[in-house]
């Protein structure tokens, strides 16, 4: 089979890599680029776990091809923190305790990043809304609202 | 049996000829608009090999056009970007509702309705919506161009009247006037993230006295296929879309239902349920019409 080669970009960095037709952009990004925080759950676009940004829209990693990736600007969870440390998000689910084992979470964060950029006061039907496509067997949600609530109000006051 | 491959066409004509020598040399081809469907079904119902062709670089698949008379949606247009054009939106308002259902935030940056339309199951939100609002395929053929309406378009379960060389590039729906609106409703036992138990469309325009003057009715999941239901129609032309008119086309909607017994609920389930649908959203699209 014929490897195709992609020129993209994953948190601002140019990346090149080679990959199979059908090898989904997760697949690439945890197997070719060793950036395993975005996480594999179900593949079938159900759990939300491979949460990634594809030039700035929310999608699930495991449900588009890495070929598809061509040209476009990926963002993952690698890409979150800043350089002084953590992203307000992350610091809010330590604080909220809004995670157990973890494996939910980077796909959580990156989801609610997406959302506070775009609506940065939401209420709690929004957020659950957003967050519909996300799935954490551990936390019960509870946790999870609060943390992105709390994220949303500390970013307003340092606006 | 040859290997799986992926091609990117940049213009119409590339597109229909990757598809013709693809099936010359004895290649299977299959179309990727969002890949909310071709993705999950190409790793666990049938896997083998294809080339998949990505029709999301193509100028007339992206076009999105609001004319006094018409409106044009591009097959590769996701219903992220379709809930986002509130033009759109205050026009279609049971299109893209129906379009907003489909799966969850991260499912709605790719999935397209043209997508919905040619996966072709029997509960794909989009297709009632489209169905009422009169939609029509226009489809791109090695020939020449071709136009089928949505309610013809869908033939069986999971089968449509695509040859496997044509591409859908939009859909093309008449733009309503100041006194029409559509809406559309499901059913699913969560509020999120679930596939329709029932479904059911309604559009309506009404006259300046609140009259409805025209009026389709379409409902999903309850049949192989979608199914237009004249007989719930003809129940609300001519009246005032009160609770009688709304309780007659319930009924009509009914009475057309030949549901299956799945997991999801029982025929008598779908349907009484189905009905309930109907009468729901023809209130709303009456109340959207009116105001
Ligand atoms: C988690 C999850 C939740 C979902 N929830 C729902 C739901 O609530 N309701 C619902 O109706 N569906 C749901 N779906 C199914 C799916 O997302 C929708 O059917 C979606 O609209 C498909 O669009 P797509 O662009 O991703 O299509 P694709 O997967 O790219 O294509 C679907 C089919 O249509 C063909 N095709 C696509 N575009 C064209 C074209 N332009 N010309 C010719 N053929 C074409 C493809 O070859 C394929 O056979 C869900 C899927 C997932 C994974
Ligand atoms: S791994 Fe992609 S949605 Fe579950
Ligand atoms: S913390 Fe374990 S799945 Fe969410």
């Amino acid at each position: 089979m014929s490897k195709l080669h992609v020129t993209t970009s994953v948190n601002g960095q140019p990346e090149e890599v080679l990959c199979e037709p059908h090898q989904s952009l997760l697949d690439v990004l945890r197997d070719e680029l060793g950036l395993t925080g975005t996480k594999e759950g179900c593949s079938t676009g159900d759990c939300g776990a491979c949460s990634v940004t594809l030039d700035g829209r929310l999608v699930c990693s495991c449900l588009v091809l890495a070929a598809e990736a061509e040209g476009k600007e990926v963002g993952t969870i690698e890409g979150v923190a800043n350089p002084d440390g953590l992203h307000v998000l992350q610091q809010k689910f330590l604080e909220h305790a809004a995670l157990q084992c973890g494996i939910c979470t980077p796909g959580f964060i990156v989801a609610a990043k997406v959302l506070l950029e775009r609506d940065p006061n939401p209420d709690e039907t929004t957020i659950r809304y957003w967050l519909a496509g996300n799935l954490c067997r551990c936390t019960g949600y509870d946790k999870i609202i609060r943390a992105v609530q709390d994220a949303a109000t500390e970013l307003a006051h340092e606006a | 049996m040859g290997d799986y491959a992926y091609a990117a066409p940049t213009s119409l004509e590339e597109a229909l000829s990757v598809l013709e020598s693809q099936a010359n040399d004895g290649q299977r081809t299959q179309i990727l608009a969002g890949g909310t469907d071709v993705l999950v079904q190409m790793r666990s119902i049938d896997k083998e090999p294809r080339t998949l062709v990505d029709i999301k670089h193509i100028a007339e698949t992206n076009a999105l056009s609001i004319g006094a008379d018409e409106i044009f949606i591009g097959a590769a247009i996701p219903s992220a970007a379709l809930n986002e054009n509130d033009e759109l939106k205050g026009l279609l308002p049971g299109l893209i509702e129906a379009a907003d259902l489909i799966g969850s935030t991260q499912i709605q940056g790719r999935a397209t309705i043209g997508g919905n339309l040619c996966n072709s199951s029997p509960a794909g939100d989009t297709i009632p919506a489209l169905v009422v609002v009169s939609a029509v395929c226009v489809i791109a053929s090695p020939g020449g161009s071709r136009e089928v309406a949505v309610g013809d378009f869908v033939t069986g379960v999971g089968e449509n009247c695509l040859e496997s060389n044509e591409i859908l590039l939009g859909l093309k729906i008449p733009r309503p006037g100041n006194n029409s609106a559509d809406a559309y409703l499901r059913f699913i036992p969560r509020t999120e993230m679930d596939i329709a138990v029932a479904g059911a469309a309604v559009a309506l325009t009404l006259d300046e006295g609140g009259t409805c003057t025209s009026a389709r009715v379409a409902i999903g999941a309850v049949a192989p296929t979608v199914l237009l239901v004249e007989a719930a129609s003809a129940a609300l032309v001519g009246t005032k879309v009160d609770d009688d008119a709304l309780n007659a086309a319930a009924a009509a909607c009914s009475d057309a239902a030949s549901p299956i017994t799945d997991k999801r609920g029982t025929v008598e389930y779908r349907t009484k349920v189905v009905g309930v649908l109907c009468k729901r959203a023809g209130g709303i699209a009456r109340d959207r019409a009116s105001s």
